[in-house]
């Protein structure tokens, strides 16, 4: 009975989660949920910068991480605020139907 | 006992992300994502990041996903109509990722051998004092503070700009 | 690592069911007191002085019936409570309530357990600070799904405008926290309070290079908000809005989210004892004979109930009145007992400096209208936050001056 995890089981986690978000952003029409897979591959790419800053035994893989939620704080508050004003203007939150450029 | 935790909370992880992508209503998309976090939260703990999984809870967690469920809550906009899609995405597509992920994974496995093993209380690194953990807040603030210092300030001009932003687009229009 | 367990188990018990009874009564504190600034005597006829009337109110919560409305969404609906409660009680897992405890070697017939130590702490973490406000901002989830689950407009404007006031008072609070976390230089709740030892001098609240007065005062105005109390409680008052979040809630799920706002107030008071009054620390040292003052204090109230009990103005009074005297003056010789004086004494600062923080919410609930909901965002967004801002300014470079 092992007692401590291989680091390439990390890894696998952090990619799997980056797919999953991948799929969703390219296969829904919510664009909430197009959003959210965003912010989902966001989240695996942290797993993976921590996971690389255990391995090297450094702290800058934390930073990054930490500047990596900053940004995604920075960027979750715009791009909603844009979610905003398009469905004030359009009315639907689906992709499909925002997507003309002249209406 | 890292396996079992590792095991479990990877799993809540997968599941929860599934839920994401596979829910009709944002709203259970949402919280599954703040699923997702939660477990990521633990991972961390395990790789001996607090900081950043405290950090992960009270920001990712704690606000940006109340934001949101906020929005998604004032739009109201209700689940999403499921379209018919055609037969090659739907019996090729979840075959070919999961081949590609086990590709994927065998690939990682290949480069990282198993002498590196992750165990909660093995993250020592060169850069703390005695008696403080490597990945808690002294050392990340001593780091952040000292040789990330240019790139924090940065992020703070890009926060101001992110508010500026957001307070523009989401206000009224004025009466002009 | 089996003892560490056990011991843990042991202690997480005990914690526990002195937290449940403590929520309990705190009900019946808050009535008591509310009714003897409104003049008139509160609770009173179950049980002696309405002692047993939270008996009565669990035996009606859970005894009422429970519907599950056919009209709310069924998972959110019942996830929400359950998120309200185990957020607010998870913080109590890192508290400290009194120093390490060595207990000598116990020796009952064929058991022998070995002196060891423990801490009055549940378990020490490096970022206990962190954890807590942590924990403060996913108790948001559960009155926002609570609201929204509803299917009812007057419950999800209630649950909006009270996640939004939760959010934007967690701000100011966590610069005030901030401020003594650099006075005394670690996030380690242990570790904060033992930086504080010594006398009432040492304490944050009146020691460092930048008494933080300023940073209590914010911090206990942010505390009202976060635990939705008068001056803040415009989303679930009972005048407005209906009932707030909790409209649809019946039975144990109503009592479940009662529980979690009493033990939210528990725990903003305990992080304001820990941070800024020290904690388990006495006044001044026991050299100085503090370890006389809770005796005194129990000896008074004892005496006064006992004169009250013989010169009673309501018949009932005549015999509830000398118990409470004797029960109170034994309590006042139990402290004097040596052995128990150990643990039993800092337990008692620690318990008197909460219970008088969570007096002050229940005084102020007694005395003060409550704010429009505008006035409270902007006085947030206005003026506590820049005041917070400031404060965390002047203590870091005060604190950057006198430390080299």
């Amino acid at each position: 009975m092992m007692t401590a995890v291989p680091i390439s089981w990390f890894l696998t986690l952090s990619a799997v989660l980056f797919s999953l978000g991948v799929a969703g952003f390219l296969f829904r029409r919510n664009i909430i949920t197009v959003f959210m897979s965003i912010e989902l591959m966001l989240n695996a790419v942290n797993l993976s910068f921590v996971t690389f800053s255990y391995q090297h035994k450094e702290v800058a893989g934390h930073i990054l991480t930490f500047f990596v939620m900053v940004v995604a704080a920075a960027e979750a508050a715009v791009g909603l605020a844009i979610i905003l004003t398009v469905f004030k203007n359009r009315a639907t939150l689906n992709i499909d139907d925002i997507s003309s450029m002249k209406n | 006992m890292d396996v079992i935790l590792f095991l479990i909370f990877a799993a809540i992880a997968v599941v929860c992300a599934i839920n994401v992508v596979v829910q009709t209503h944002p709203i259970s998309s949402a919280l599954s994502l703040v699923g997702v976090m939660g477990s990521l939260a633990v991972l961390y703990l395990l790789l001996g990041a607090e900081f950043i999984a405290a950090a992960q809870v009270i920001v990712y967690a704690g606000a940006i996903m109340v934001l949101f469920i906020f929005v998604i809550m004032l739009l109201n906009a209700g689940a999403e109509a499921r379209k018919g899609r055609s037969y090659m995405v739907q019996f090729l597509g979840v075959p070919l990722l999961i081949f590609f992920l086990g590709l994927a994974a065998y690939f990682v496995q290949r480069m990282f051998p198993a002498n590196t093993m992750v165990r909660f209380g093995g993250f020592t690194c060169a850069g703390t004092q005695t008696g403080e953990s490597c990945g808690g807040a002294e050392t990340v603030g001593r780091a952040l503070f000292k040789t990330y210092l240019l790139p924090f300030e940065v992020t703070s001009i890009l926060i101001l700009i992110a508010i500026v932003g957001a307070i523009v687009l989401a206000r009224k229009e004025l009466e002009s | 690592m089996e003892s560490f367990l056990v011991l843990s188990v042991i202690k997480a018990a005990i914690v526990f069911a002195v937290l449940m009874t403590t929520l309990a009564y705190l009900q019946w504190v808050e009535r008591k007191v509310i009714a003897h600034i409104q003049v008139r005597p509160g609770p009173y006829r179950v049980g002696p002085h309405g002692l047993l009337q939270p008996l009565a109110d669990v035996i009606k919560l859970i005894t009422k019936e429970d519907l599950l409305p056919p009209y709310v969404n069924k998972p959110f609906y019942l996830l929400a409570p359950f998120l309200a409660i185990t957020m607010a009680l998870v913080s109590i897992s890192v508290i400290p309530f009194g120093p390490i405890l060595h207990i000598g070697p116990i020796d009952i017939g064929p058991l022998h357990i070995p002196a060891f130590e423990t801490a009055m702490q549940l378990t020490d973490l490096n970022i206990g600070v962190l954890f807590i406000l942590a924990a403060s901002s996913m108790g948001v989830y559960g009155i926002a799904l609570a609201g929204w689950s509803s299917n009812n407009k007057y419950a999800l404007l209630g649950a909006m405008r009270s996640s939004a006031q939760m959010i934007s008072y967690e701000l100011p609070m966590s610069l005030a926290i901030a401020s003594p976390l650099l006075v005394s230089n670690t996030l380690s709740l242990r570790k904060l309070v033992e930086s504080q030892e010594g006398s009432m001098l040492n304490w944050n609240v009146l020691h460092g290079p930048f008494p933080q007065i300023v940073s209590f005062v914010i911090f206990l105005i942010a505390a009202f908000a976060e635990t939705n109390r008068v001056p803040f409680d415009l989303p679930e008052a009972e005048n407005e809005l209906v009932a707030g979040f909790h409209t649809e809630y019946s039975s144990m799920k109503f009592a479940s989210f009662f529980m979690a706002e009493y033990a939210n107030i528990i725990t903003v008071s305990i992080m304001a004892c820990l941070l800024f009054l020290g904690g388990w620390v006495a006044p001044w040292p026991a050299e100085y004979g503090s370890n006389f003052v809770p005796p005194l204090i129990f000896a008074a109230a004892g005496l006064i109930a006992l004169y009250h009990g013989f010169n009673a103005a309501r018949k009932r009074d005549s015999y509830t009145f000398p118990v409470f005297g004797v029960v109170f003056l034994l309590l006042a010789g139990f402290f004097l007992v040596p052995m128990v004086q150990g643990w039993l004494l800092p337990l008692f600062w620690f318990v008197a400096k909460t219970g008088v923080v969570i007096f002050a919410f229940m005084w102020v609930r007694g005395t003060l209208p409550r704010f429009r909901y505008d006035q409270l965002m902007g006085f947030t967004w206005k003026y506590l936050f820049p005041v917070a801002m400031l404060n965390l300014l002047v203590t870091a470079f005060l604190v950057a001056w006198t430390t080299k």
